[in-house]
């Protein structure tokens, strides 16, 4: 089955995917995430101080986008906005889609985060002096923050590998590369695991990262 | 200095304060003893604001509030005068005994680093932790928790320090030092109120000794004759039971 063309027509692929992964997959999962980080920050931080209205607006984000599949949000975005005269390019709305469904799922890491600090860090904030903000800032998100390493890493990881899914809307990126060199050479089977091994490569390379960080992070205790 | 006048609080339709009134003059001990369920912890905290009482007048400093209404301000300007130690510590576990004791004092009060690590570490040597100063609180053991949190309460110049339960929460070989720490506090002249079991602590240390039972206090007296003629019936039930308990011990 890998006889002497598919070996060398793998060969001859590897450039072309990881060059796509490296300037599409990974900047689009990143952008993604930092923008889905910080909407999950502001989610997660409005409806522990309890502000009125905005909560009521946090859980109803989190309930929309946690409960449709991304795939119909990027279709929405994509085929469906145009349709009420609002036009939005292919990695724009990748970008918009992965990072409202970041946010949904990483608020609720980072609100059970906060709400797992004890509220004696309060109290003895309150009692020397500081403020709400200051007490939120500098004691509990630090250390809410270290609590929702691990899952917000998780996260991450999915996030790569659902970037493939703008493929669908047009985007060109790793994985698009490996369909349409498989539409060219009929090589399905070979095209699409030579993909996979790439994923895989750079989920293990960020597994590694989390490995990293987190003994940083312990050592820092 | 310090005046509380009829407070009362609730839990849930539960009197657990019903009308207590307190004075405290500077340079006063005053430890609180009670059965648990008696009110003596709220009423550190509705003083403390950590709590809202359900009626109340305080009297701190020429400060005079509502301990039910008090605004934000108000609370503030309290707090800022007034130390508290927990029952379980509750030092910032992502910072330093160091940084524990400056926060405040960089933060709240606004001094310089340098001024605050140099009121920090003076408060840290008091409590005898200057070596552990970049301990995080984890690496310490409960009792040098409990003088680094003291120290933090120390460093903030405080008019009075509230202790709440502060020995409770420590294995057994722990409790001394954390009370000669705060032997050494009373000794220098510090205002105190400290909710406490240990009956020896208020027997030697406390210029006062306080019952509280049933959201009420029970009994008030210098502690020579709060532990040898309680005036109450309750008082010498209370004490009683615990040489009993103690007796079993020994």
């Amino acid at each position: 089955m890998f006889n002497e063309r598919v070996w060398k027509l793998l060969a001859d692929s590897l450039w072309p995917l990881l060059s796509k992964g490296l300037t599409v997959t990974i900047p689009l999962t990143l952008a993604s995430f930092t923008l889905g980080l910080a909407l999950a920050m502001v989610a997660a931080f409005v409806q522990v101080a309890k502000v009125p209205v905005l909560r009521r607006l946090a859980r109803f984000y989190i309930w929309v986008f946690r409960g449709t599949p991304m795939i119909v949000q990027l279709f929405i975005v994509f085929y469906g906005l145009p349709g009420l005269g609002v036009y939005v390019n292919s990695i724009p709305a990748a970008i918009i889609v992965f990072s409202l469904n970041t946010g949904a799922y990483a608020a609720e890491t980072v609100r059970a985060a906060i709400e797992s600090v004890p509220v004696g860090q309060f109290e003895a904030g309150y009692m020397v002096g500081m403020n709400y903000l200051q007490i939120m800032g500098r004691v509990v998100l630090p250390q809410a923050m270290r609590t929702a390493f691990p899952p917000l890493f998780n996260t991450l990881i999915g996030l790569v590998k659902d970037t493939s899914l703008a493929a669908n809307i047009t985007v060109v990126e790793m994985f698009r590369t490996a369909q349409l060199i498989a539409a060219r050479t009929y090589d399905v089977f070979a095209m699409y695991c030579e993909v996979a091994v790439l994923y895989l490569l750079f989920c293990t390379f960020l597994t590694w990262v989390q490995h990293v960080c987190e003994r940083k992070l312990e050592a820092g205790r | 200095m310090l005046k509380i006048e009829h407070l009362k609080k609730q839990f849930d339709g539960q009197a657990v304060l019903r009308d207590v009134s307190l004075e405290v003059d500077p340079g006063d001990v005053i430890t609180i003893l009670g059965p648990s369920g008696s009110g003596k912890t709220t009423l550190l905290r509705c003083v403390s604001f950590l709590e809202r009482a359900d009626a109340g007048t305080l009297d701190f400093d020429g400060i005079r509030t509502d301990l039910h209404g008090a605004d934000r301000r108000t609370v503030a300007a309290v707090r800022r005068k007034m130390g508290f130690v927990f029952q379980s510590y509750n030092l910032f576990s992502n910072m330093t005994a160091l940084r524990n004791v400056t926060e405040g004092l960089t933060v709240a009060r606004k001094l310089p680093k340098a001024e605050a690590e140099r009121r920090a570490m003076a408060a840290l040597e008091r409590v005898g932790l200057a070596d552990k100063r970049n301990a995080y609180p984890s690496q310490l053991s409960g009792g040098q928790q409990q003088r680094v949190a003291i120290a933090r309460a120390m460093a903030l110049e405080p008019d009075v320090i509230l202790f709440d339960e502060p020995t409770s929460a420590l294995d057994p070989e722990l409790v001394g030092e954390v009370l000669a720490v705060m032997r050494r506090l009373a000794e220098d002249g510090m205002t105190m109120l400290v909710v406490t079991h240990e009956l020896n602590f208020a027997r030697q240390v406390s210029t006062r000794t306080l019952l509280m039972d049933g959201g009420v206090i029970v009994e008030q007296a210098p502690p020579e004759q709060f532990f040898t003629h309680p005036q109450q019936e309750r008082t010498r039930q209370f004490l009683q039971s615990f040489r009993e308990r103690e007796g079993h011990v020994h």
